[in-house]
């Protein structure tokens, strides 16, 4: 009977397939030649490491997404524990509210933060009432960051809350009957409970803040995150073996990152939008 | 009730980051509807750049509706059968594939594209047309489909119903058209909505696979950014919000629904 049922199976699977190897694993595949094809070969690796050019682009993305990760998380806990836990008129529409960004292309949110704390931002017309100065932070680095945190921010609160809500509450009243003050309750119980959501959503908010492309485009800052390297070395330097290296070592990083946290966490990691 | 100093301070702190995330996007639909931004509202409303950014960019809002149906297409042939591949069968090899598509996910956009310029990029006739952007859209949120539907095929017991349809003499696609699929509805509009908001927004791989021809909004969108007045780049930011919001409303409602039964 069951025989009968699964039959025709792999015909279900085939399309995906093809579509997979024909535009994804053949063009990786011609991506790796192509990064170890260039007139150094392997070097270009070597190369990628150790030119200050590139090392300090490697650098500065990474700090740069693990302090959106940091932030992000520590964001989402207290929002996402609050918005969890309490009931209250239009808290519905509060969660929609932070969550409708989602879909946000990172150029939009990058236009958003111009209109944060670009020249004829929130934050100058700000500054120009209180102390007479534009006050601008969209072209620094803390632009780049401010960006980063509003786009990280409805991916990771949703699977916080999500996390929340399935959390056993007789363990926290347990430990508070038992006279833990707040923070002991906190440390003890409740990031514990939440850790594999935790590690999970923030591997999630790494992966992406390490791609980010658009939002670094829109700010046109002279910070060089790695993609905009990886765009400049592959259009202007028209240097395609670099590109794809620094492709591939970016492409690693995340999918290391991604797969380690799904190890420790034992939770779903898909990046979500 | 009486609330505690605490539930005040995180109320406070949770509309703060709220405060974050709508008042820019509320800045740029005022920006996008005043005559002079500059000079504040008082300046008067207008529909002049909505106006100027259709008579623009229109090619951009119809090529990416598009791009974001044939995706779905795409994604609804051939995800739909993957999903009940992977939840049918037990072996090494699922589970291999189910990595495999969610792949494209885990790696930067831009590496992706990258890789599909070199290794697609000469084919005549390809690199020029609008179904080199579709490849890489439907690389980019067939993983979100095939795991929507996925989850739901996981929570109903599709194996009995099928068992039970074979056993009146229902053939293999027969069943699988009028048994499994209907079962599974909620996975697939769930997927299908998630497939539409991703490609409508995408810019990570497009903005690499996009030619001058093939501009989609989001690349419309950084063009506008890059180029003109801040009145027109944010008209042009209130047509993509107004495009995106029915699409979030429907992904927010048909995740409560999926939801609800299982609470």
């Amino acid at each position: 009977m069951s025989a009968r049922l699964t039959r025709p199976l792999y015909l279900m699977m085939l399309p995906v397939l093809i579509i997979t190897c024909a535009f994804f694993l053949i063009p990786m595949g011609k991506l790796i030649l192509i990064s170890i094809g260039g007139e150094e070969g392997g070097m270009t690796y070597w190369h990628a490491l150790t030119d200050s050019r590139y090392l300090s682009s490697l650098l500065q993305t990474l700090v740069l997404s693990i302090a959106t990760t940091l932030t992000t998380l520590t964001i989402a806990l207290v929002a996402g524990m609050f918005l969890a836990r309490n009931r209250f008129p239009g808290q519905s529409a509060l969660v929609s509210l932070l969550t409708f960004p989602l879909a946000f292309p990172g150029v939009v949110v990058g236009f958003l933060v111009i209109m944060l704390g670009g020249r004829q931002g929130l934050s100058a017309e700000l500054g120009l009432l209180l102390d007479g100065s534009r006050w601008t932070f969209a072209y620094s680095i803390v632009g780049l960051f401010v960006g980063y945190i509003y786009f990280s921010i409805p991916r990771v609160l949703i699977t916080v809350m999500s996390a929340v809500e399935k959390m056993d509450v007789m363990l926290e009243e347990a430990a508070r009957s038992m006279g833990a003050s707040r923070l002991h309750v906190l440390r003890d119980v409740i990031i514990p409970a939440l850790k594999p959501a935790l590690i999970a959503s923030g591997a999630i908010c790494f992966a992406t803040s390490m791609g980010a492309f658009g939002t670094a485009f829109a700010l046109a800052s002279g910070i060089n995150v790695m993609p905009m390297t990886i765009y400049t070395e592959f259009t202007l330097g028209a240097n395609v073996a670099m590109a794809a290296a620094l492709s591939i070592l970016l492409g690693l990083i995340t999918w290391l990152v991604l797969l380690l946290a799904r190890s420790v966490s034992g939770a779903n990691t898909t990046p979500a939008a | 009730m009486k609330r505690s100093l605490s539930y005040y301070l995180q109320l406070g702190f949770t509309l703060l980051i709220c405060a974050f995330m709508v008042v820019p996007v509320l800045m740029s639909v005022a920006a996008g509807l005043t005559n002079n931004y500059f000079q504040g509202l008082s300046s008067g409303l207008t529909l002049r750049w909505i106006e100027e950014v259709l008579a623009l960019y229109s090619d951009t809002l119809w090529l990416t509706l598009q791009l974001a149906l044939a995706t779905l297409a795409v994604n609804l042939i051939v995800g739909v059968p993957a999903a009940y591949y992977l939840a049918s069968s037990s072996s090494r090899w699922a589970r291999i594939f189910e990595e495999l598509i969610v792949l494209p996910v885990a790696i930067p956009g831009l590496a992706i594209a990258l890789a599909l310029i070199i290794a697609y990029g000469g084919v005549h006739g390809l690199r020029t047309s609008w179904l080199f952007i579709l490849i890489g859209h439907v690389l980019y949120t067939l993983p979100f489909m095939v795991r929507a539907v996925l989850a739901v095929l996981h929570s109903i017991n599709f194996k009995t119903l099928e068992e039970g349809a074979a056993s009146l003499g229902a053939g293999f696609f027969r069943r699988f058209i009028d048994v499994v699929v209907p079962n599974c509805k909620g996975g697939i509009i769930s997927g299908a909505l998630m497939t539409l908001t991703l490609s409508v927004g995408e810019f990570n791989l497009t903005w690499m696979l996009h030619t001058p021809l093939t501009k989609t909004l989001p690349v419309g969108l950084a063009d506008a950014y890059a180029s003109m007045r801040l009145e027109i780049s944010s008209a042009y930011t209130l047509i993509f919000l107004v495009m995106l919001l029915p699409l979030m409303i429907g992904v927010q409602w048909s995740g409560s629904r999926l939801r609800k039964p299982r609470a």
